[in-house]
């Protein structure tokens, strides 16, 4: 039996699979949650997984377009699933493509979350939207980023800070201190958002951006507090999601006892 | 169904754009209500109004200007109605609860102001409501910041009085509320030309008390579990009570009860069993504002019990009918409305200890704090009650929400991960 968890974003698609086998995988969600459904589900096969002898539970924004899933659970579970694995008693912070959530972590079960609202600052969009204006990418972006002083850019909302960064281009600064200002003003904005819920000793960062020390490193700053990524953070929301389908099965074999 | 085209026009509507609002309305109900199943037999006269809305009561109130009555529209429930009919005039609620005329709102008011004021506005300048067109007068009160300032606009378009609500509740302002009543009850004699005499006021009172508690009555069913009746349908229910004939309202909700009443002794249920009781707290809902109902019931969980002007706020506390003189008379009713816990007093605990109370008498699982957009009176209190709720152990989910669609499928996300924290 393997119990697979789909963990659709709105920038990457994460799969991972344990039981028989332990795979873990990635694909970009593109235009349709549906047609990404479906490369999943071609993927797997290719991998030799049979559906049929399988538990799938689906999470992420994209979560309803898995037809083939047994239950939908929402990407909060899903992700305190994951971290509750290694850390029974946390705070998570997942930083996402389009929303960051914080979540408190009490004996393996969620206690209390936030989500920020429809603005995207503060989320991975924000970062890519300001690499693509410094014409690196997201990993590059805080490669430059560790050598620069931050410049201020203070705007709440992606589209204003846009111009922000714009201005400092125009006046010439240099780009490393743009990367950085990029970077301590997610940062800030994540840390806000944090702070809000009372904290746990230990602090996790998941999602996209959790393989970049600098930034757990910046948001720990912030916050005052050490921020530990956590490991494969990536796949997080995936992972407790197996986890979740796993468990699916343990209640269906108690309920047939 | 009645041809109300007429009427309409005869009232100067915008007829082309309001037929843009009565082609989506059916729609929405249709999902959102006639999807439900194994509803109550007694929605069917709820059901039968949202498909005349525009028509059925409108054409009530005109016919009463005919006969030389006069309509008085208001927007908040500390606006008292005894004195409305106390003068042999009708009150009518007026407040908006649709994306669909905020643009027409936007126009003249800025887009940082709360939707329910956006689109009361518009609905008025945009000429596609025939309630803001029958209305002689408008009864605004002085309960934010954003309202007050729509009355100047409003009122250069149709006449408007404003009650100047205390912003406190100690016996000074109890003492200044009861001279806005009686500065009101003058206006409304001039108005209506009918004194208010206190067999007068004293029948009014007791018609409105009877609807209150014909209203609350339905809300008591809800507090058994399983509940006899989705949220939808008893939200429904209180925001017609707005507009109808109160003692037409009291009829129809006592019917209802009945109905559920017997449902509860039969275990008709319309959720199954387990599933979670969700109390909603907040910012008023104003038909066809359904939007945080109709996702949390689609989640899974039902809405037992609103905590808000669209809920307990609108019937709970009765006025004293032992009154026999109007000085008394009109203590009464000021002490019943300064009842009323909204956000707009300081400091506002007693709202606070409402739904603690309300959580244990209708036996809640957990409360979803909503706030409209740009409401600061809620939102800023937001915090303290989700921080009393979290004290009490009352698992609480604050939300801030707008009349537009877009962010239907992030609510989904939260509201699902806070029935999954409350456990299957």
């Amino acid at each position: 039996m393997n119990y697979i968890g789909i963990d659709i974003g709105s920038t990457a698609a994460k799969v991972a699979v344990l039981g028989e086998t332990q795979q873990y995988f990635v694909l970009p969600t593109g235009w349709s949650s549906i047609d990404t459904a479906r490369a999943i589900q071609e993927q797997l096969q290719q991998r030799g997984i049979s559906l049929d002898e399988s538990l799938v539970v689906s999470t992420g924004y994209g979560r309803s377009a898995v037809n083939f899933a047994d239950k939908q659970i929402t990407e909060i579970t899903c992700h305190a699933a994951g971290c509750a694995e290694k850390y029974p008693n946390c705070s998570v912070i997942d930083v996402g493509g389009q929303d960051t959530k914080t979540i408190r972590i009490v004996d393996g079960v969620v206690s209390d979350f936030l989500m920020n609202d429809k603005c995207s600052a503060g989320t991975g969009k924000f970062i890519e939207v300001m690499a693509n204006r410094l014409g690196c990418d997201i990993d590059h972006l805080f490669e430059i980023a560790e050598r620069g002083s931050a410049l201020p850019i203070s705007s709440l909302c992606t589209v204003f800070a846009e111009s922000e960064v714009i201005n400092h281009v125009g006046a010439g600064k240099p780009r490393e201190d743009i990367a950085a200002g990029v970077v301590d003003s997610v940062a800030a904005k994540v840390a806000g958002l944090a702070g809000r819920l009372a904290l746990s000793d230990q602090v996790v960062l998941t999602g996209g951006l959790s393989h970049l020390p600098l930034f757990a490193q910046s948001i720990g700053k912030k916050l005052g507090h050490p921020v530990q990524p956590l490991e494969n953070g990536r796949y997080a929301g995936a992972y407790g999601a197996a986890l979740l389908a796993q468990r699916l099965e343990e209640k269906k074999n108690r309920k047939e006892k | 169904m009645t041809d109300y085209r007429q009427m309409w026009s005869d009232l100067g509507m915008d007829l082309e754009n309001h037929d843009n609002l009565c082609a989506v309305l059916p729609v929405a109900f249709g999902d959102t209500y006639l999807s439900q199943e194994n509803r109550p037999e007694g929605m069917a006269f709820y059901d039968f109004v949202v498909s005349e809305i525009h028509g059925v009561r409108p054409a009530e109130l005109i016919e009463h200007q005919k006969n030389g009555g006069k309509v008085f529209g208001t927007f908040c429930i500390f606006v008292p109605d005894e004195v409305v009919f106390a003068a042999g005039g009708i009150a009518t609620g007026l407040c908006g609860g649709s994306q669909f005329w905020v643009p027409d709102g936007e126009k003249v008011l800025p887009k940082s102001t709360c939707p329910l004021i956006k689109a009361s506005v518009g609905a008025r300048i945009g000429r596609t409501c025939p309630f803001f067109r029958i209305a002689d007068m408008y009864v605004g009160e002085t309960t934010c910041d954003g309202k007050k300032k729509a009355w100047e606009i409003l009122a250069e378009d149709v006449p408007v009085h404003v009650m100047d609500m205390p912003q406190m509740k100690r016996p000074q302002d109890i003492a200044k509320w009861e001279d806005e009543i009686r500065n009101f009850i003058k206006v409304v004699e001039e108005q209506t030309g009918n004194q208010v005499t206190a067999e007068k006021l004293a029948e009014a009172i007791k018609l409105l008390n009877n609807k209150r508690k014909a209203l609350a009555r339905v809300y008591a069913c809800r507090k058994a579990d399983p509940t006899p009746i989705s949220g939808k349908d008893a939200l429904l229910m209180t925001q017609i009570a707005f507009y109808d004939d109160p003692a037409r309202c009291a009829e129809m909700a006592n019917k209802l009860a009945d109905e559920l009443e017997q449902r509860i002794q039969d275990g008709v249920a319309v959720f199954p069993k387990g599933a979670k009781r969700i109390l909603i707290s907040g910012t008023p809902m104003a038909i066809p504002n359904w939007k945080l109902h109709h996702i949390v019931e689609t989640c899974g969980a039902a809405v037992v019990c609103e905590e808000a002007c669209t809920g307990t706020r609108y019937f709970e506390n009765l006025v004293d009918e032992s009154q026999t003189t109007l000085d008394g008379q009109i203590h009464a009713l000021a002490e019943r409305y300064m009842k009323n816990n909204c956000a707009c007093f300081t400091p506002n605990k007693g709202r606070i200890e409402d739904i603690i109370r309300l959580c244990k008498e209708y036996k809640v699982d957990g409360v979803i704090d909503a706030n409209l957009k740009f409401c600061t009176l809620y939102d800023t209190e937001g915090r303290d009650v989700e921080r009393a709720l979290k004290e009490a152990g009352i698992p609480v989910l604050g939300l801030e929400t707008d009349y537009v669609d877009t962010d239907a499928e992030q609510l989904r996300t939260r509201i699902g991960a806070f029935l999954e924290m409350l456990g299957e």
